[in-house]
């Protein structure tokens, strides 16, 4: 019996069609993906690197509901232009708490991997609230309705607990605290300070937005901003450590 | 809007009192399912935590009630029995969510191709995002991919779709209730994705915006679209399934895969539109890619094949050019497609094995795509010199010439050391464009010419010398928008790498972005002329419904389909 004649039975039956259909794009999607769920250098944890401050994870929720991903990749690729403009090209280990990744796709403005640190707190609310104030040429929107707007520090723990749900390894301590740590991370003032300090390495507490009272989306947004890329020292980091 | 009778042509005539009428199963069922449904989502809007959500189920409410309205409405307006499978030993075909799907396909058309429109501007004039945040380009563009590609794209699908398998098939769709649910329930589900990305609600996968709520409400829609679909496969009166319907169903049952395959998200509160996605980093950024290029694969290729696949040949009336290479065709595309996602991910943390899987892959890719394109333009064997006198013919043709186009450039630009230049830039824009604009837009747009006579019967469009027009202008805008971005992706993706002799980077970030502005305008000017065709298709289409001639319908002995 000729293929052309075999074939029939799938231009026959319209189950049997189905069933090849799944049968065939079932294959590509399980090599490719099954594998990184066990191999090392896809979930291997790199030191320093920590799941988001509640006020870092506030701002991280504004970043997506503005859909900042859109111009702004946060990968930055081992090309030696990348590297010379951005820094250290990213490691899987410094997304590997972002549910979901903001690796982006396209660069209208330039990658924010590594934007940590880089800007001022008041060269970003600035930047933020009229981006042409200070860089004339761009073409990136304004958002001043970002001071306006007061995150609520009751909710945050709930968003903590679903996304412990899914794998983010946050300790019962920190849920309970999520409130006053929001809090005090914009707050220096704030007698928490210190213990917030404890629960989450390196994170930076400051007026971010250089306003008083309940942090804004202003404070969190350029909390998240200023931690991307902070947390590998990679004068530490063994590069051999995770290959294969 | 269109009063409802342009989509319900109720025979009066058939309107007989009778004892025996009842609601069938379908229709009490469905009314009560709903009926709860609003109750549920009352409750909810009263419960909710964030502005959004509440929107969002008060406006399911209002559906829900809507829908209960029109079930018990339509029982009551027609006559006791269902309307027959056959009618004097021809199939009754079911033209009316099949016009419903063409009328929303050209509305959601243009309203997509118009926020295109806008967010190009932006980005050659960023004071038009006027600093709010329902304005802004991030939640603007979501509105434009989302309703060009699921409402545009998905409303020719499913009316193409459920016209090609009831044809080839030879029998009327199955379901009464069903295929009615399945387009209206699809452009409630635009309804909800495109609203909420304006009121900030995404969970931020590209092409895959839409939260947790919706996203549940298209598994229900999708599954009763396979349902319906695969149901009227299987009463089919021919022995033989159709090629188009191959593509439709893979099409169909893929899409339902990847949907589900991408989307296992944890709301926050079953009050709240805020979930988080299970996948984290490197995994959500392959399963992304994974759906998303498979988005482009199954939903923007290989349903749209199926469209090539019945109308060109029907509009050329000349019979598909080799049956085997529909089949070989068939099968290495799907089987091929799906592993082409990784090219996405090309010098990220992604494994170097998994970069060159997807890469070689794409390559591999080429060849089906190529052959799929013989295979359409060699049906015009014979017939080519329609292609000078009619011009839905000749936007058909151009549209498979266009995806032999940018299936060329796609394999091309997932090899490795391109990408390093073209990712991140306009090329990719530009790459997407020639195959959504050129591929998806031309073969709806032909589709729609041929569709919409069709299912009004009408004897032909209203007029010819505006499909001509339509063809120029859009012709002319596609290729200002794609050699602009041709030109603005190389050009920024040099300059990103650009050293001078003394080895420094030689260009800031922002020369480079500045460099764009003229290519930006140049591209927005295209997107317009593209958008000024749509509204000349749009008049054309009305009038044919309008003003158009009834076709008188002459029995003939139909043939079996292959």
């Amino acid at each position: 019996m000729s293929f052309w004649i075999r074939h029939q039975a799938f231009e026959k039956n319209s189950i049997i069609l189905i069933v090849g259909i799944l049968l065939v794009i079932a294959i590509g999607g399980l090599v490719e993906i099954t594998p990184l769920f066990y191999l090392k250098s896809t979930i291997e944890a790199v030191d320093g690197v920590r799941p988001y401050t509640p006020l870092e994870l506030a701002g991280r929720n504004v970043y997506v509901r503005e859909g900042c991903y859109l111009c702004h990749s946060q990968m930055i690729r081992p090309l030696r232009d990348e590297v010379e403009r951005y820094g250290h090209f990213s490691l899987a280990a410094e997304s590997m708490f972002d549910h979901p990744f903001q690796w982006g796709s396209k660069r209208t403005g330039p990658d924010l991997a590594r934007v940590g640190a880089k800007y001022s707190d008041d060269w970003h609310v600035t930047h933020l609230t009229n981006p042409r104030a200070i860089v004339p040429q761009s073409v990136m929107p304004g958002y001043p309705f970002l001071s306006a707007t007061e995150v609520d520090p009751d909710t945050i723990a709930d968003h903590m607990r679903t996304l412990k749900t899914v794998g983010v390894p946050y300790t019962d301590d920190q849920i309970a605290n999520a409130g006053a740590d929001l809090k005090a991370q914009a707050d220096p003032d704030n007698a928490g300070t210190d213990a917030f300090g404890k629960r989450y390495a390196k994170a930076v507490v400051r007026n971010f937005d250089g306003k008083t009272g309940t942090p804004t989306e202003m404070d969190a947004l350029i909390a998240y901003l200023q931690m991307l890329g902070t947390l590998v020292d990679f004068k530490i980091y063994n590069e051999k450590a995770n290959l294969r | 809007m269109v009063s409802g009778d342009v989509f319900f042509q109720r025979d009066s005539a058939m309107h007989q009192p009778s004892l025996s009428k009842s609601m069938t199963t379908g229709e009490s069922g469905l009314a009560l399912v709903f009926a709860v449904t609003a109750f549920l989502c009352v409750i909810a809007s009263a419960k909710a935590l964030d502005a959004p959500f509440a929107f969002h189920a008060a406006l399911s409410a209002a559906a829900s009630l809507t829908a209960v309205f029109c079930i018990i409405n339509r029982y009551f307006d027609r006559p006791a029995e269902l309307p027959p499978a056959e009618i004097n030993g021809r199939p009754n075909y079911n033209m009316g969510p099949i016009k419903f799907s063409s009328f929303m396909a050209m509305f959601w058309g243009i309203a997509g191709f118009l926020v295109g429109l806008i967010i190009a501007s932006q980005l050659a004039w960023p004071a038009l995002n006027f600093d709010l945040p329902w304005t802004s380009f991030g939640r603007l563009r979501p509105l434009h991919t989302s309703a060009v590609i699921f409402a545009f794209g998905g409303n020719v699908l499913i009316a193409t779709s459920f016209y090609v398998v009831q044809k080839t098939c030879r029998v009327r769709l199955a379901g009464d209730l069903a295929p009615w649910f399945v387009v209206v329930g699809y452009n409630f589900f635009i309804l909800i994705a495109g609203t909420g990305y304006l009121l900030g609600v995404t969970q931020s996968k590209e092409y895959a915006e839409p939260e947790w709520y919706a996203d549940i409400w298209l598994t229900i829609v999708w599954v009763t679209y396979l349902l319906v679909f695969l149901g009227t496969i299987i009463k089919r009166k021919e022995p033989h399934i159709f090629v188009a319907n191959w593509f439709y169903l893979a099409f169909i049952v893929t899409i339902a895969v990847l949907h589900l395959g991408n989307n296992p998200a944890l709301p926050v509160s079953v009050f709240g539109s805020k979930s988080y996605v299970a996948w984290g980093g490197i995994q959500d950024a392959m399963f992304q890619w994974w759906y998303g290029h498979n988005a482009v694969g199954f939903f923007l290729t290989a349903g749209f094949l199926a469209i090539m696949y019945y109308f060109i040949p029907k509009r050329a009336e000349r019979p598909i050019y080799s049956y085997r290479l529909s089949i070989i065709h068939f099968w290495a595309l799907i089987f091929l497609y799906i592993w082409a996602g990784p090219h996405h991910l090309h010098y990220t943390a992604l494994p170097d094995w998994t970069q060159t899987l997807g890469m070689t892959f794409s390559i591999m890719l080429w060849m089906p795509s190529w052959g799929g394109m013989i295979n359409g333009l060699m049906t015009l064997s014979g017939a080519w010199d329609k292609l000078r006198t009619d011009p839905v013919l000749r936007m058909l043709v151009v549209s498979v010439a266009f995806y032999g186009m940018s299936t060329f450039e796609g394999p091309m630009m997932s090899i490795k050391v391109v990408n390093s230049l073209s990712h991140y830039t306009d090329w990719t824009i530009g790459h997407v464009h020639s195959g959504a604009l050129g591929w998806v837009g031309f073969v709806s747009f032909g589709a729609l010419y041929c569709l919409v006579p069709w299912a009004w019967n009408r004897k032909g469009l209203y007029s010819l010398k505006l499909v001509n027009w339509h063809f120029w202008i859009a012709t002319l805008g596609i290729v200002l928008y794609i050699s602009a971005m041709w030109v603005s992706g190389i050009l920024q993706g040099l300059m990103w790498r650009a050293y001078t002799s003394l080895g420094f980077l030689e260009y800031s970030f922002i020369e480079t972005v500045e460099a764009m502005h003229p290519f930006y305008i140049i591209r927005a000017a295209g997107g317009g002329l593209f958008l000024i065709g749509a509204l000349i298709m749009a008049f054309n289409l009305w009038m044919t419904v309008r003003v158009g001639e009834q076709e008188i319908q002459i029995p003939v002995a139909l043939q079996p389909a292959e």
